[in-house]
Order: structure tokens, then C-alpha cells, then sequence
């Protein structure tokens, strides 16, 4: 009887196939972690970047508030990212401190609004391509992981969906936070494919698909992942 | 950039069990850890804490290379006035660190 039960949940949640945020796949310990503000290593950065957002962008900028709901847009045909629009007007380099900390302070502004970027099908074609592409020496696409098998096991590590929607994140793997770029060519480098570089083209089209996907998912940053 | 966060209650009653956190940005090198280019990084890493209340030193911790990135510590202290908390910490690199928050003690 046990047993139906269970392939009857399984059945529902394939049905269902709606998006799950990465904290789901996460443990009770790093979904703790998470939660509170006084124990999250990520408010850390957040901190950091409402220093440098009071210096250097708030003469211009007030609230920033629903911001990171409507990025990475496709903006003159050109796919812009949050980092983009901070690199726009201050040259801190991919992943620096300062990057992290006011991409992070602006997101967090977000923290439980729903992802709401204005894309369409069309934007995401390029991306949609990519991620179903098979790459690296383990020939293997996004979809095999984290559309065909999350839930499932891959090692001691549970397959998440790689909903985007906690970057930029402290991974515990990092030790620090990190942007959903850094994230991909985690995944990337794990495939032994090819890195594509920070900022290219072939990273931000992956990016916007992403982000298409998970539209409706609440933003979580500062998120703490593995 | 020296930076952390203090959390505690900002109100206390006099002989109150206070709960004290705190975690701090450091990188917590453990000096095993090679560059891309194979150079080793040198240790670097928080090796004492002191946190004083109202001036008296209340709690202490040696840390070493076996705690994680941005340390998160916690103890419990006992509100006697209300005063400043003040901590310090040094690293490896002679890099001082400090950081300070007010607790108000009714009676």
C-alpha cells in the first residue's frame, strides 16, 4: 500500500513539474543557516555593499527595492545582467568583494518578491539551445542534471532544479559569496567542459534562460548553498 | 575591509541571560590551499578574540585554521549595567580587527 503511495506522490510531482527553489534540495542545517539574518555569512556582503551603495550610488538611487525581479533584461537587443549595470558605472572586476556586495544589497532588497524579468520565448532561444546542448568530456547538457533527475542523487549530493533565484549566494564550497555566473562554470567545470568567460556571450544567453524559467520563484539573497 | 556583525538583544533585564553573535568577514586561509598557478596562499587566519563588557573582558576564544571562513561565534553573557561591547580580534597577518555594540540594562 506504502509503496503506491509513494509512486503516486512521485507521478503528482512529475506531473506537476513546477519550479522548486535550491533551498528545497538543501539541508536542514544550511536551510537554518539561511534563514537567520544574525548566522547568514551572506549578510556579510550585504553589509559591505550598503556601505559602498551609500557612497558611491545613492546620490542618483534611492530604493532598489523590486530591481533584481526585472534582471538580467534584454535591453537594445543586449542581454544585461545586474553585475552589467553595477560594472556600468563602477569598473569592480567579475567576482571582487565589491561586485558581490552591491549586487547582493541590491537583491536583497528583493528578498521574497517574485522573479518577474519581462522576457520572451524568443529572448531565451539562444540560451534554451545551450542548455539543452550536450558539453565536456561527460558529454552531459544542463537538462540531464536539473530538468531529466533533480530530486535524485549524485553522490552524497542532491540534483536541485539550478534555479537561479538565490544569486548571488554564499556556497559553503566558496566560502564566500558568488554570482550565478561563477555557479554555472561550477557546473561547467564539473562536466569538464568548457569555461565560458565572465560577461560573454555564451554565459549571459544561459543566464537569461535561466532566469526565464524561474520566473515566479521569490528571490533569496543572501541564499546559502553547498 | 574589517567587517562584522553583532547580534544581540538590544534590552536586557539586570541578571538577564544575554545571547551574544557574532560573525565576521575573514578569509580563514589555512596556508594548504595553492593558487591557480600553483604558489601555496599563506596562512592567514583569526587567532584570538576578545570581547569586553563595560571594559571587563568576558569572553575569550583562540581560533585556528580548522574553523571555516567568516568564523560565526555565540556565547552567552549576563547583563549586569548597560554598557558597550567591545571585540577585537587579531589574525596571522598582525591585521587587527574590532567592532563594538551597546547593550541598555533595566532594572
Amino acid at each position: 500500500m506504502r509503496k503506491y503511495l509513494i509512486l503516486a506522490a512521485l507521478i503528482a510531482c512529475a506531473a506537476e513539474a513546477q519550479n522548486r527553489s535550491g533551498l528545497e534540495f538543501a539541508s536542514e542545517e544550511i536551510r537554518r543557516l539561511q534563514a537567520s539574518d544574525a548566522e547568514n555569512p551572506g549578510m556579510l556582503w550585504v553589509d559591505q555593499g550598503a556601505k559602498l551603495f551609500a557612497q558611491k550610488c545613492a546620490s542618483c538611487h534611492v530604493s532598489m527595492k523590486g530591481v533584481a525581479t526585472r534582471y538580467p533584461a534584454v535591453e537594445d537587443g543586449r542581454i544585461v545582467t545586474l553585475e552589467a549595470k553595477v560594472r556600468h558605472k563602477q569598473a569592480f572586476a567579475y567576482e571582487s568583494d565589491e561586485l558581490l556586495a552591491l549586487t547582493s544589497y541590491v537583491a536583497h532588497q528583493s528578498r521574497g518578491m517574485p522573479m518577474n524579468t519581462k522576457i520572451s520565448e524568443k529572448d531565451v532561444e539562444k540560451g534554451k539551445a545551450a542548455y539543452y546542448r550536450r558539453r565536456g568530456q561527460m558529454n552531459l547538457a544542463c537538462a540531464h542534471c536539473h530538468e531529466q533527475n533533480w530530486g535524485k542523487h549524485l553522490g552524497a549530493e542532491t540534483l536541485s532544479q539550478g534555479q537561479p533565484n538565490g544569486y548571488p549566494a554564499y556556497r559553503l564550497e566558496w566560502q564566500k559569496m558568488g554570482s550565478l555566473e561563477r555557479r554555472i562554470r561550477a557546473c561547467m567545470f564539473g562536466l569538464h567542459a568548457e569555461l565560458p568567460p565572465y560577461g560573454s556571450d555564451a554565459m549571459l544567453e544561459l543566464e537569461l534562460f535561466l532566469v526565464w524559467r524561474a520566473n515566479g520563484l521569490p528571490i533569496e539573497t543572501p541564499a546559502v548553498r553547498r | 575591509m574589517a567587517l562584522a556583525r553583532i547580534d544581540l538583544p538590544h534590552e536586557a533585564r539586570r541578571g538577564e541571560l544575554v545571547e551574544v553573535r557574532i560573525v565576521i568577514q575573514h578569509p580563514m586561509e589555512t596556508g594548504f590551499r595553492r593558487a591557480p598557478q600553483g604558489e601555496r596562499v599563506p596562512r592567514n587566519a583569526i587567532h584570538s578574540l576578545v570581547c569586553r563588557y563595560s571594559g571587563t573582558e568576558v569572553f575569550r576564544a583562540t581560533l585556528s585554521t580548522g574553523i571555516a571562513a567568516n568564523p560565526f561565534l555565540r556565547f552567552f553573557l549576563r547583563a549586569t549595567q548597560s554598557g558597550d561591547l567591545d571585540f577585537w580580534w587579531l589574525d596571522d597577518d598582525e591585521v587587527q580587527g574590532a567592532a563594538k555594540t551597546h547593550l541598555v540594562v533595566s532594572s
